[in-house]
């Protein structure tokens, strides 16, 4: 079990995702279908939705939170997003979702070893006090 | 850590003036304990994205608001929208009909709520903004980039949903880009090796932007060895350049902007790179996806065009007139495109077959009319996303080679020009 920082609490599980590259919510990824479409991007093309999305630091647009937000209203959104850099603007959106439509998107940050050693991981799960376990399908 | 806060903002998390005031100061508080922050800091402007639609979740946030007695603290200016209110033609509703209809609308529930409609991601050209030193609240990550690092102002990027909130309480979290500590530079690009007659290309800013943004990631950089000649419009390129490869929030240049009069003044130490016509070439490579060839049309003003750029363009279209059937879009805002029509430049532009939208951008979707095939840009932040976003192939280049292809129909490149694509 691992100890998160939590930015955006939620009880979350899913399979992992791991980004080589940090990603934008806007402009590279399409809440309609969780998909990024980025083509700078090595994942282009991937799915996000109920994952648990391995991502070292996020990028990008100031739209970032409104393209989480949309993502999780229509369902398309990561289960739960691990960083190492903190970032306020994907919690903004999961906060916001959360107020709206009852139902949020896990951020949590830990140290570059701890995001090591859950890349190897198939499945996490998030608990609202951040711990994070790998599970067994 | 514990966050002090006030009388005032106590009552707002208790929802003692309502729910919108209430949600938007969790967002203000939530933001804080993300930065460490111990204390919130008075904000005097904002500049908010919020308007920019990016699905329905926009309009029920800002109809949450409206419905729910939220006031405005301080002055509050728009981003551009996805549409144009002043020409609904330019994104046809047939392309995406209720994405064009919830963005007009989300627009106009922001004028309601009380926002000075500049509709803009260039606030930075209108009279009236923040100074040096002054602490604001800003979104769209060029602004935040430009004003950070050009004005000398004091912002975090805080993007959808949270820009509104500092907006309405009138504070923000003390922390990162608003401390002294937070605003050293981390890493260090020196461009001196170059030669002059290379930095004073308009499209070099463009290229380095996109450069030092790939490598800076979310950290400080600052450059060293930019031209003493180094204009608004190229800060623009590099503010918005920097924060599209990269996620910088503000950057230094010695000698250009108003925090670096010197490398000591804003260094913190770390690594150094050395800035070669190599990188600048790769740079020039990842922005043009398109071979050269029949081009089918332009795409300028990301950010919107600048009095000056209108200035230069007038010079290098110099009565010509483009090929028809080849699209030519400028964006800019209401305020700069009147200033421009008061010149007479509008109506010169317009009888070379040049169109000027306002309101809005063209490298995003839905699609913009016209916006298909090989399309040339000099905007480093048009030429990353397009391709993505349009589905678009993309030839770099700089405004004089816009400008020539489009009157001759085909990619033209500038013998002149240091870059070979």
């Amino acid at each position: 079990m691992i100890r998160s920082r939590v930015l955006k609490a939620a009880a979350v599980e899913g399979p992992v995702l791991i980004l080589d590259e940090p990603l934008s919510f806007w402009g590279a990824f399409e809440p309609r279908s969780g998909v990024i479409l980025d083509v700078h991007h090595p994942q282009r093309g991937a799915c996000l939705a109920g994952t648990i999305l391995l991502m070292r630091e996020s990028k990008g647009s100031g739209s970032a939170p409104g393209g989480i937000a949309e993502a999780i209203r229509l369902g398309n959104a990561p289960a739960g997003i691990i960083l190492v850099m903190p970032d306020i603007n994907l919690a903004v959106g999961a906060e916001v979702a959360e107020t709206l439509y009852g139902r949020g998107c896990a951020v949590v940050a830990v140290s570059e070893d701890h995001f090591i050693f859950l890349c190897r991981a198939a499945r996490l799960s998030i608990s609202v006090t951040g711990e994070i376990r790998p599970e067994t399908v | 850590m514990s966050l002090a806060l006030d009388a005032d903002d106590r009552a707002r998390l208790d929802g003692r003036e309502g729910k919108a005031m209430q949600l938007a100061m969790r967002l203000v508080v939530q933001a804080a304990h993300n930065l460490d922050a111990e204390r919130l800091i008075p904000v005097t402007f904002a500049h908010v994205d919020a308007c920019f639609y990016t699905g329905q979740a926009h309009v029920d946030f800002v109809r949450f608001l409206l419905e729910n007695g939220a006031r405005l603290a301080i002055p509050t200016w728009t981003n551009n929208g996805v549409v144009s209110l002043a020409d609904p033609t330019l994104r046809p509703a047939a392309e995406d009909p209720d994405f064009v209809a919830g963005a007009g609308e989300v627009m106009r529930l922001y004028a309601e709520l009380g926002c000075l409609p500049t509709w803009t991601c260039a606030p930075y050209q209108l009279p009236g903004g923040p100074k040096l030193g002054d602490h604001i609240a800003v979104g769209e990550s060029n602004a935040v980039s430009y004003y950070n690092s050009a004005v000398g102002a004091r912002t975090n990027k805080y993007g959808d949903y949270l820009d509104v909130a500092c907006a309405l309480v009138g504070k923000a979290p003390f922390a990162g880009l608003h401390t002294d500590q937070g605003r050293k530079a981390r890493l260090w690009f020196a461009c001196d090796d170059l030669p002059d007659a290379w930095r004073r290309e308009d499209i070099f800013a463009h290229l380095l932007g996109h450069h030092v943004g790939r490598i800076a990631g979310r950290r400080v950089p600052v450059v060293t060895g930019l031209s003493a000649e180094t204009t608004a419009d190229n800060l623009k390129a590099i503010s918005s350049a920097v924060a599209a490869s990269g996620g910088v929030e503000l950057w230094h240049g010695v000698g250009v902007t108003p925090e670096a009069a010197s490398l000591d003044a804003v260094y913190g130490g770390g690594d150094c790179h050395r800035v070669t016509a190599e990188d600048l070439t790769m740079a020039h490579r990842e922005l043009s996806t398109a071979r050269d060839g029949p081009l089918d049309a332009v795409a300028l003003g990301t950010p919107h065009f600048s009095i000056s750029e209108f200035a230069d363009l007038v010079r290098l279209l110099d009565g010509r007139k483009i090929k028809p059937g080849l699209v030519f879009l400028v964006s800019t805002s209401r305020a700069i495109r009147q200033m421009a029509a008061a010149k007479g430049w509008i109506a010169e532009l317009g009888r070379a077959g040049v169109e000027v939208p306002v309101d809005v951008c063209t490298y995003y979707s839905p699609r913009v009319r016209g916006m298909r095939g090989r399309i040339m840009s000099n905007a480093a932040k048009w030429a990353y996303y397009a391709p993505g976003m349009l589905g678009v192939e993309v030839a770099f280049g700089s405004l004089r080679e816009c400008v020539e292809s489009a009157v001759r129909g085909e990619v033209w490149r500038d013998p002149a020009l240091w870059i070979r694509p």
